[in-house]
């Protein structure tokens, strides 16, 4: 049962990263690209999860968390680059 | 035999640490000066002294310290007879010399410097005679090249001085690698780097096949150095030196270091067809061409200096000749000639000093003038010239003696013919310095009246002069003894029959000797017309041909250079992309490749959407590449592809590490773009764009090739090894970690050094950008068009303040546990250093600076100091550095834990790369500073609590 599950939220997860790579490509506009990196690495940060369930370890849990928690840092970088141009006034 | 051996080191370094004191001691006044000058070297005379009864006895004094025995290099000096007599020569003139330049030196002449310069120089050539390794030797023997050029480019206001000094060291330093080249196929052949060994295989090593290459590649670095034909225009021009170094560097000491080491390996090298041929005949030109040329020299130096050239080329061949007496008379004549020639340049010193000139054309007369001057320079030119009763005769008799019964090419004739002309020509360079000098009448216009120097200033040459008379007339008694132990050094065996006396009968040496005597006499009443023939005659000068080779040579290396190295990146890139690509490419059809052994595996869905994530992003970054930003944000999906790669590929410690870099590398990005134009000119044509696209296809399927190339196959790496030994080893189960701070930690602390290196770079190059017209720039630009009115958002600076403390506990933990699991100093300074970002982000530079105790600068420097601190620790333990050390630990109420010194080192890291990340980032913001942007104080832009706290009052 899990297994099916996590094939479904794998399929699930994966389209979600061709639909991010869509909007990087497509844009149109800087935000669109921007917003569409930041999904991308939370779905990525499911991706890894996924994974660690899979290989029942939890070792990917601590590397989704450490992306968690530096992947938002160049989100807000870039937020700013647009909004301020300096991002660290 | 024990207390000589401890003595010996201390006499090799004693000039060296002397050396030191000069430079202060000048404060004290010139004469302390020279007395703390003279101090060491007169202490390493009596050490020498005290060592000598056992020379003289026919002992060998060796000390070894062993230095890097895999290379065969060991700090051993040794000491027989040879290296005793120019031990004792290099100390003696040293201390005559040091007397006579605190007279020469005029009170605006650095003296400290020159003291300086002059005993290292006194104890690089000490070295090089007592060395008993020979890759020491060689070490001395470069120092020697050094200290000569700073002491000919002395006088650093002449341009001949300084040009002279140039050409000595593109000379000496030439032939000084040529002899490196040779020492080592010396110390191949015989085994051993230790000269001790080498002496005794000579056999073995003239029957080698590599004898010629060693002998030439050897002989052309004694030749360099001691002057001979056809480098010997370099020692002339080295004459533009103050003449206390003329006297010690280019008369007695330096340019006897060739000849030095013909002797020395005269037992080894000498003794073969080739030796003979080309060591005499080299000798036998330079003595005749030397001698001829100080005829026509009017610069009273000049002509000393040829004379020296000449007396050089005479020792040459007297060790060329190959015989145990000839090589015997060359050890005597190498006293003789330190004596009256380094009193020769003294005197030429004292009347260039007092009569402003030394110019002989412009002298005469002076013997009336300064009498004590002429007595010493006469009767030292009077043994130059190898008159009866002066030391020179004695050694000049006994050339002749050899040269006589010498065969060269099967005639009888060439060598004592030459040798006579040679002798000759010596007689008349010898009576012209004495007669157009101190004889004839007086002059009225000297430059300057000349009268006779102080005692000082005479009194080396004065001493120098008595012993050219005693040796002169008690050749056995005076230096029987010296010459004996030294010739039998040289010789390594029995001695030769020889006598030292005046009278040995009506031979064909004296027959020579009259007959030169009297072609002197002749040479110099035919002077006047010999020399206008001279001048008109045709003739190659020496400086030009070296300076247009010079330029040739410095021309090529510019052409080579501009057109490697135009300043243009993509050149270089491309040379060495494609000179890369070209021999991997070779090496892939050289056949070697054995048949995979791997099966493809099977590719997940889910990996195959990454891949096409990549490898899109990958393309639109070259698409897009002209629009800054979005170039950016595509670099972000890449770097986080390639963390994900990582942790695919079981590699948790790399992903970790990419997805902090990345993150910190877009900042730091950004951070610059702000000031940087947003889009990218189309600048080069389509054929190069081409080109390069060429070139970096090429390199992309090359790379792939390769690495497809190594994952099919099974092939042992270190890794294995790293691996098994890991935990045994390094104490840590983290392999990557124990590979950072264990097996590769030399690796790891200089990296964190040019880390720590490359910050500081960027807040000088900051510093230095701020100062200059960029400033100016930056002022005038306006950035501040078009932006967002929220500074920093209410809910930024929240958000920061509850992640901050998360973060910092996140970075210790995976500090705490790298030893063993995926972290370590380096991931951990890096989350920390992203924390720090975020919070300068929310609330601005400013503010958070100004709470901010700890200068990123010196983080960095502790961190270097922490590291190193801790693999200096090893030594205490008496393992050498970064030998890391570990144990458990039990502390009540926690569990066991492992700690070792390798948590330290981490810890080192850890400092110094939270220091250079944020010193980067700092100063990349201190830019905006400068573009007048304005500091704020409040932590953010609209503080909800404020409003609190005003209602509140204003209620009450």
């Amino acid at each position: 049962m899990i297994e099916a599950a996590l094939v479904f939220a794998f399929g699930c997860y994966g389209l979600g990263l061709l639909a991010n790579l869509w909007r990087i490509t497509r844009g149109p506009d800087v935000a669109d690209r921007i917003l569409a990196l930041d999904t991308m690495v939370i779905n990525l940060i499911a991706i890894l999860i996924l994974y660690g369930i899979w290989h029942g370890t939890a070792v990917y849990y601590e590397a989704a968390m450490l992306v968690a928690m530096v992947g938002f840092v160049s989100t807000v970088a870039y937020c700013r680059f647009v909004l301020r141009g300096d991002i660290i006034e | 035999m024990s207390s000589g051996s401890s003595l010996l080191p201390i006499i090799a370094i004693l000039p060296f640490l002397g050396a030191l004191v000069p430079g202060l001691m000048i404060r004290a006044g010139r004469t302390a000066c020279a007395t703390f000058t003279a101090a060491p070297t007169i202490l390493a005379l009596v050490m020498l002294g005290v060592l000598a009864p056992d020379v003289m006895r026919g002992e060998v004094i060796e000390a070894r310290i062993e230095w890097l025995p895999q290379l065969g290099l060991s700090a051993s000096f040794f000491l027989d007879g040879l290296g005793l007599l120019f031990a004792g020569m290099i100390l003696g003139m040293g201390l005559l010399i040091t007397l006579y330049a605190r007279f020469y030196l005029s009170g605006e002449d650095p003296m400290g410097q020159f003291y300086t310069y002059l005993l290292l120089f006194q104890g690089a050539m000490l070295g090089i005679v007592i060395s008993d390794n020979i890759l020491l030797l060689l070490i001395f023997w470069e120092l020697t090249s050094l200290t000569s050029f700073l002491l000919i480019g002395y006088w650093k206001h002449l341009p001949e001085g300084r040009q002279g000094a140039r050409m000595a060291l593109a000379v000496t330093g030439g032939g000084g690698l040529a002899m490196i080249g040779g020492m080592l196929i010396l110390g191949n052949i015989a085994g051993s780097y230790d000269l001790t060994d080498i002496l005794t295989q000579g056999d073995a090593i003239r029957a080698s096949e590599w004898y010629l290459p060693a002998l030439i590649l050897i002989l052309i670095g004694a030749f360099t150095k001691s002057a001979q034909f056809p480098f010997h225009f370099w020692l002339p021009h080295a004459m533009a030196a103050p003449t206390p170094v003329s006297a010690y560097l280019h008369s007695a000491t330096m340019v006897k270091a060739g000849v030095f080491l013909l002797a020395r390996m005269w037992p080894v090298l000498s003794g073969t067809e080739a030796w003979f041929y080309i060591v005499s005949t080299t000798g036998l030109i330079t003595m005749v061409l030397g001698a001829l040329i100080a005829i026509f020299k009017d610069d009273l130096k000049a002509l000393l200096a040829f004379s020296t050239v000449s007396h050089l080329g005479l020792l040459t061949m007297l060790l060329g000749l190959g015989t145990k007496f000839a090589a015997v008379v060359a050890v005597f004549h190498i006293i003789n000639h330190l004596t009256f020639k380094a009193a020769l340049f003294m005197s030429a010193g004292i009347v260039d000093h007092e009569a402003h000139t030394r110019d002989i054309k412009r002298l005469g007369g002076l013997a009336r003038l300064m009498p004590v001057t002429a007595a010493i320079a006469i009767v030292t030119a009077l043994s130059m010239a190898g008159i009866p009763l002066f030391n020179g005769f004695l050694s000049k008799e006994m050339m002749l003696d050899a040269a006589s019964e010498t065969v060269w090419a099967g005639s009888h004739l060439v060598v004592p013919v030459l040798a006579t002309l040679g002798a000759l020509l010596s007689v008349a360079y010898s009576f012209r310095f004495i007669s157009h000098v101190f004889l004839g009448p007086v002059r009225d216009d000297y430059p300057s009246k000349p009268h006779d120097p102080p005692f000082g200033m005479w009194a080396a040459p004065g001493f120098l002069a008595v012993f050219v008379l005693l040796i002169g007339i008690l050749p056995a008694t005076i230096v029987g003894p010296l010459v004996a132990v030294a010739g039998g050094a040289v010789v390594g065996g029995e001695l030769p029959y020889y006598s030292l006396k005046i009278w040995h009968g009506v031979n064909a040496a004296l027959v020579m000797s009259m007959i030169a005597v009297a072609g002197g006499l002749v040479v110099l009443l035919l002077h006047r017309p010999l020399d206008r023939l001279w001048q008109a005659a045709p003739r190659p000068e020496a400086k030009v041909i070296f300076d247009a080779l010079i330029d040739a040579s410095a021309a090529l290396s510019g052409w080579v250079t501009r057109n490697l190295h135009n300043g243009s990146i993509s050149r270089y890139l491309a040379i060495f992309v494609v000179a890369t690509v070209a021999l991997g490419f070779a090496a892939w059809n050289g056949g070697a490749l054995a048949p995979a052994t791997r099966p493809m595996l099977p590719i997940p869905a889910v990996v195959a959407v990454g891949w096409v994530l990549l490898v899109v992003a990958t393309v639109l970054v070259v698409t897009m590449h002209r629009r800054r930003f979005q170039a950016l944000v595509l670099i972000g999906v890449i770097g986080l592809m390639v963390s994900v790669g990582f942790v695919y590929l079981s590699a948790p410690d790399l992903a970790l590490t990419q997805i902090s870099v990345e993150t910190v590398t877009i900042m730091l990005l950004l951070l610059a773009l702000h000031f940087l134009p947003k889009h990218t000119p189309l600048e080069s044509p389509l054929w190069r764009r081409t080109r390069d696209g060429v070139i970096a296809v090429g390199a992309g399927v090359a790379v792939t090739g390769l690495a497809m190339a190594f994952l099919t196959r099974d092939f042992s790496t270190i890794s294995d090894y790293h691996l098994a030994n890991s935990y045994t080893g390094g104490g840590g189960t983290n392999v990557v970690n124990v590979i950072l701070v264990d097996f590769r930690g030399y690796d790891t602390y200089g990296e964190i050094i040019v880390l720590g290196i490359a910050g500081l770079t960027i807040y000088a190059l900051m510093v230095s950008l701020l100062t200059g017209p960029a400033a100016r720039r930056l002022r005038n630009t306006d950035y501040s068009q078009d932006r967002s009115r929220d500074r920093h958002p209410l809910m930024m600076v929240v958000a920061t303040r509850a992640m901050m403390p998360i973060a910092v506990v996140v970075g210790i933990y995976i500090f705490l546990r790298g030893h063993n699991q995926p972290g370590g100093g380096f991931i951990a300074g890096l989350v920390i250093s992203i924390a720090l970002l975020m919070q300068y982000m929310a609330s601005g530079f400013a503010w958070t600076q100004a709470r901010q105790r700890i200068q990123y600068h010196a983080m960095i420097g502790w961190g270097v100091v922490v590291a190193g601190l801790t693999g200096a620790g090893a030594w205490l333990a008496g393992k050498p550095f970064l030998t890391s050390a570990y144990g458990y630990i039990d502390l009540p109420g926690i569990e066991e834990f492992g700690l070792g010194s390798a948590f330290l080192f981490d810890l080192g890291v850890f400092l110094t790369v939270l220091g250079a990340v944020m010193l980067m980032l700092y100063s990349l913001s201190r830019i905006a500073r400068y573009a007048g942007e304005t500091v704020n104080v409040e932590p953010m832009d609209y503080d909800p609590s404020k409003r609190v706290e005003a209602i509140r009052n204003g209620g009450e």
